[in-house]
């Protein structure tokens, strides 16, 4: 009788592959537990523990992904929601990596008079008597492990989203607990709430033309996954309109993720107003799943449209790059300006992106797109934290002295930070025996190969621009005087050490042998369906 | 034997710009001798090698060694008769610079031992860049020249030096840039033809179409037109030199400016001589106007630094115009031409630093009547004239006649008009002498010192090969042939036979 009504007997539990999955479920089981302990372990335990559990979980998972790497284990899980495939894989291990590196700038107490870089309670109002007893108490924001936790799950999930709706689902999961880590700095604090504000409101936005090109797509093809699409394009059963109003609106949503321009102007001041140590968090992770997000929709769904979409790509590649590179020169804030060189460096990854070297694309020798941009990745992902890790060090009573003129003299003060700040800097430009160098040949070969060339020649100019203002920096900090008024330049703890120094060997090695990393890339293959 | 001798070369005054950093701050003393030091060994070396490549030929000193492999770039070094004779340019200049700036980088931005660190790192990269027969090594060698040759510049110039120093590198950079753009193009030519390489040996067996070639050599031929300097491309070259210690203008206009035109030989006419051919009009015809326009604004001059760089500016005019004469005689006369001009524009760029080091002035007008209360100084500073104006007997005027009878052989008309060149070059050269040494003794010259052994010291070495090499110059000459022969191999054009053959009762 029952079974009659309700046709149990029909019901198959769907098949997770928990192994391949365990990455992203360490990752998330890890921030739950981090939501638990914090409601339930007393204040002083906290830091402490949810460091702990932060940095386990992420070395785990980073553990796991290369286990899976190595096996070479390549298959559509969890019925066709996830694509655990190379490029993922690759995705997740730097995301892993990035993220450890940036959770020891979460954890750096030493730089602030022993406080962290997050407000003490977010909830109390700037300048009241509640914010300045909290201070003196030393309370902290330990939630932003877990909420960090969260971000970085959700942005492995976004980069392996085989299906359009877990693509939303992972957009929003990583979203949000970055609008509120944006809001949370203890110095400065209504330019961050500004941050937050405006990068929920635009975000919203943003996903809501994405959830809009999604619902499009749906009614061309009828099936949200990725490769469901692709067979759909392939048949070609018509319904242009709303492919191409679907593409578009899709292609808006994920690039103002990436920041390209038209939609990149949340950028500088999210990255200006958000806390230091998320801002280069949100600089090198947002970026990489982001871009693997657009690279996956792209190629896999909306590969047998590429005639349709590519003019368009050429278009925002082109003015990513030169806008990026231009504005950015009138910057005068520190953060600012690197916000502006981000986009610059996601104009440079768009000319791989367009060029599609493929071997679906007839290219059979040579570096392909994919490789490429991982490479890219990687090569812009560690030294960026470096350089927002040193941005964190330049400090006077109002907390970091970020406005470029404060800068002047640097050099005098503190050779060692200047030195390896320009370092970081000329990695930025693209200058040959750092990591930007291998980078940015990467990207501009994969662009060619796939004939894109008039981009290269477009990228190679923009990149003359973008080397002015980097320049410009180092001549601020080594050719001028050292004002009276400097601001001072603060002892590092070992967390924000260890992130400098990391970044900073990231960026000699891939600068001098990136041999490995590259072959690691090529190995990680093409995007699978 | 093959030991590596070419990374010993390079490797060597790498160690020595870290040792000289890490000499502590007191001992300037010191730091200055550890710098000297490795750069003569660097020199002794660098003979060794070159007597060796004389008589046991290239194939001993090539090394390969796989670095990128997803690149096909390689650790590759080899020498050929034009980058022996370079690389030997750039050991022997290394030492004389650091003897004749002793005291140049007291009043920098920074520590004197830097200035002798970055010199030395400067002499590594350049080494490097002669040498590399790897495209993708020579691009980023090429590139990495810029910091140290920046940090020279903007730290220890004169008043200008941080404007100067960021012209300079981005004039460097926009030409280095576009030539990214090539070496990318040849990248994705080696891939489609196989695994990618960018070896020279394999990349010259690329077929590449006329189109695709001529661009690629448009990258890589505006980058060392830029490096070069050639007209329009020159006006970075002027500030710097003027702003540079003279030792720092030695070492740009005497080594690294000659990238651009060992450049132009071995990746111009080596990987696109279909190209080049094609090219030449257009090249010559700027070429000669670099050697007339440099000479005429270097006779209006009245600083003395930016006078000398100008004369190099129309000295690089005969260079490019030997080059892409494409005769056997204008290419082995341009490549003479870089050593020579190597050796007379150091000396002149030296004399003249030893003079405005003791008036603390560069502008011509406050000089004169100098060569009565510093008679040493004025001869060597003559000496140094003449030997850039090409006066026979003295080895520029081997180079330069060569550079013009290869020219005349092909392009009658060019040849003629670049020969006025040479008047105007007598006239910069004797006019300035005239201003700053004879006549009334000027206020504040009449305590002149004249020339102290050190300094002299650093030019004897340059005097006595300008006057060897000027009676002799058949040792460099051997030495550069074959690598003139091959690469007109390479381009596929024979020298025009003459309209009178000598005969052998002639003869």
């Amino acid at each position: 009788m029952i079974a009659q009504i309700l046709p149990l007997a029909d019901f198959t539990a769907p098949k997770i592959e928990y192994g391949e999955l365990a990455p992203l479920l360490v990752v998330f089981g890890a921030a739950c537990v981090g939501v638990v302990a914090e409601a339930f372990l007393p204040r002083p335990l906290r830091h402490m523990v949810q460091l702990a559990i932060t940095a386990v979980s992420v070395i785990v998972a980073g553990v796991l992904t290369a286990m899976l790497m190595s096996e070479k284990k390549e298959l559509i899980a969890a019925q066709g929601a996830i694509s655990v495939d190379g490029p993922a894989l690759f995705t997740w291990i730097i995301l892993l990596a990035l993220t450890l590196i940036s959770v020891l700038l979460f954890a750096e107490r030493s730089v602030d008079g022993g406080l962290s870089a997050f407000a003490g309670q977010a909830a109390a109002v700037p300048g009241s008597e509640a914010e300045r007893e909290g201070t003196a108490a030393k309370v902290e924001h330990t939630e932003v492990f877990p909420l960090t936790l969260f971000a970085v799950g959700g942005m492995m999930l976004f980069a392996s989203a085989n299906d359009l709706l877990v693509l939303f689902v992972a957009l929003e999961v990583f979203s949000l607990p970055l609008y509120l880590l944006c809001g949370l700095a203890r110095r400065r604090r209504l330019i961050s709430q500004e941050a937050a504000m405006k990068y929920f409101l635009l975000g919203a936005f943003a996903s809501a033309f994405l959830l809009f090109g999604i619902a499009l797509l749906y009614g061309y093809a009828g099936t949200m996954s990725l490769g469901g699409i692709s067979d759909v394009l392939a048949s070609d059963t018509g319904g242009e309109a709303l492919l191409l109003a679907g593409t578009g609106l899709l292609g808006v949503g994920l690039l103002f993720k990436v920041g390209a321009v038209p939609f990149h102007s949340w950028t500088p001041d999210v990255y200006q107003g958000a806390p230091t140590p998320v801002t280069g968090f949100m600089a090198a992770c947002t970026k990489i799943a982001a871009f693997i997000g657009l690279m996956r929709v792209f190629y896999v769904a909306l590969g047998g449209s590429r005639w349709d979409w590519a003019p368009m790509m050429w278009i925002v590649a082109i003015l990513t790059m030169v806008v990026g590179s231009i504005v950015a020169i009138t910057q005068t804030d520190v953060k600012r300006m690197l916000a502006y060189s981000s986009i610059a460096h996601a104009g440079f990854l768009l000319t791989a992106f367009v060029g599609v070297a493929q071997a679906a694309n007839g290219v059979h020798n040579g570096i392909t797109s994919t490789q490429a941009v991982l490479f890219y990745l990687v090569s812009y992902g560690f030294p960026t934290i470096g350089a927002f890790a040193v941005v964190t060090l330049v400090r006077d009573a109002g907390g970091e002295a970020t406005h470029l003129s404060r800068w002047a003299g640097l050099g005098k003060k503190s050779p060692l930070l200047a030195g390896i700040f320009a370092f970081f800097l000329l990695s930025f430009a693209g200058i040959p025996l750092t990591a930007g160098f291998t980078g940015k040949w990467a990207v501009f070969s994969a662009a060619w190969t796939g004939g894109a060339w008039p981009l290269v020649v477009v990228a190679v100019l923009s990149s003359l621009v973008a080397a002015f203002f980097y320049i410009r920096v180092i001549v601020l900090m080594f050719f001028s005087d050292l004002p009276a008024d400097s601001p001072d330049v603060a002892l590092p703890g070992w967390q924000t050490t260890s992130a400098v120094a990391l970044g900073l060997a990231a960026t000699v090695v891939l600068g001098l042998v990136p041999g490995p990393v590259l072959d690691l890339a090529a190995r990680a293959g093409e995007f699978i369906r | 034997m093959n030991i590596g001798w070419l990374t010993l070369l390079l490797l060597l005054p790498f160690v020595g710009a870290i040792a000289t950093m890490l000499v502590p701050k007191a001992k300037a003393l010191l730091s200055k001798q550890v710098a000297l030091g490795f750069s003569l060994v660097t020199l002794v070396l660098a003979a060794v090698i070159a007597i060796g490549y004389q008589q046991n030929g290239a194939a001993d000193y090539a090394e390969s060694h796989t670095w990128i492999e997803a690149f096909g770039a390689h650790y590759a070094l080899g020498l050929d008769g034009v980058g022996v004779v370079l690389v030997v340019l750039t050991a022997l200049l290394t030492p004389i610079v650091i003897v004749a700036s002793w005291n140049d980088a007291q009043n920098g931005r920074w520590s004197e031992k830097s200035f002798f660190a970055w010199i030395l790192g400067l002499e590594a990269l350049s080494i490097g860049v002669f040498a590399a027969t790897d495209v993708f090594l020579f691009y980023v060698l090429f590139e990495a020249t810029l910091i140290p040759m920046y940090f020279l510049i903007g730290g220890f110039g004169g008043a200008q030096r941080s404007y100067a120093a960021v012209k300079f590198l981005l004039y460097s950079l926009l030409g280095g840039l576009l030539m990214l753009a090539s070496v990318v193009g040849l990248y994705v030519l080696s891939a489609r033809a196989g695994d990618p390489s960018y070896l020279l040996s394999d990349l010259v067996k690329l077929d590449i179409s006329q189109n695709t070639e001529r661009w690629l050599f448009l990258g890589f031929f505006f980058a060392f037109a830029v490096k070069a300097p050639m007209v329009p491309f020159h006006t970075w070259l002027p500030d710097a030199a003027a702003e540079a210690t003279p030792g720092t203008s030695v070492l740009l206009v005497g080594i690294l400016d000659k990238i651009g035109t060992f450049g132009m030989i071995r990746f111009c006419l080596g990987l696109f001589p279909n190209a080049s051919e094609w090219a030449t009009p257009v090249v010559l015809v700027l070429a000669l106007i670099s050697v007339l326009y440099g000479a005429l604004v270097a006779i209006g001059q009245t600083d003395i630094k930016r006078l000398i760089a100008y004369t190099s500016i129309s000295h690089f005019g005969f260079i490019v115009m030997g080059i892409f004469a494409l005769t056997s005689q204008g290419l082995t006369g341009s490549t003479l031409y870089m050593f020579n001009h190597g050796l007379s524009t150091a000396a002149l760029f030296l004399v003249a630093g030893y003079l405005i080091s003791r008036r603390g002035s560069a502008r011509i007008a406050d000089y004169g009547g100098v060569e009565k209360v510093a008679p040493v100084l004025a001869g060597t500073f003559l000496f140094a004239g003449l030997s850039s104006l090409a006066l026979p007997g003295l080895s520029p005027f081997i180079s330069e006649f060569m550079v013009l009878a290869g020219t005349f052989s092909r392009h009658k008309v060019l040849a003629v008009i670049a020969v006025v060149g040479i008047v105007l070059a007598a006239l910069y050269i004797l006019i300035m002498y005239q201003r700053l040494m004879t006549g009334p003794v000027r206020d504040g010259i009449d305590k002149l010192k004249d020339l102290n052994v050190r300094e002299v010291a650093a030019i004897a070495p340059l005097a006595v090969l300008i006057i060897g090499l000027g009676i002799f110059p058949k040792p460099v000459v051997d030495i550069i042939k074959p690598a003139v022969e091959s690469t007109m191999q390479r381009v596929g054009v024979t020298d025009k036979a003459p309209e009178i053959p000598v005969t052998e009762g002639q003869k």
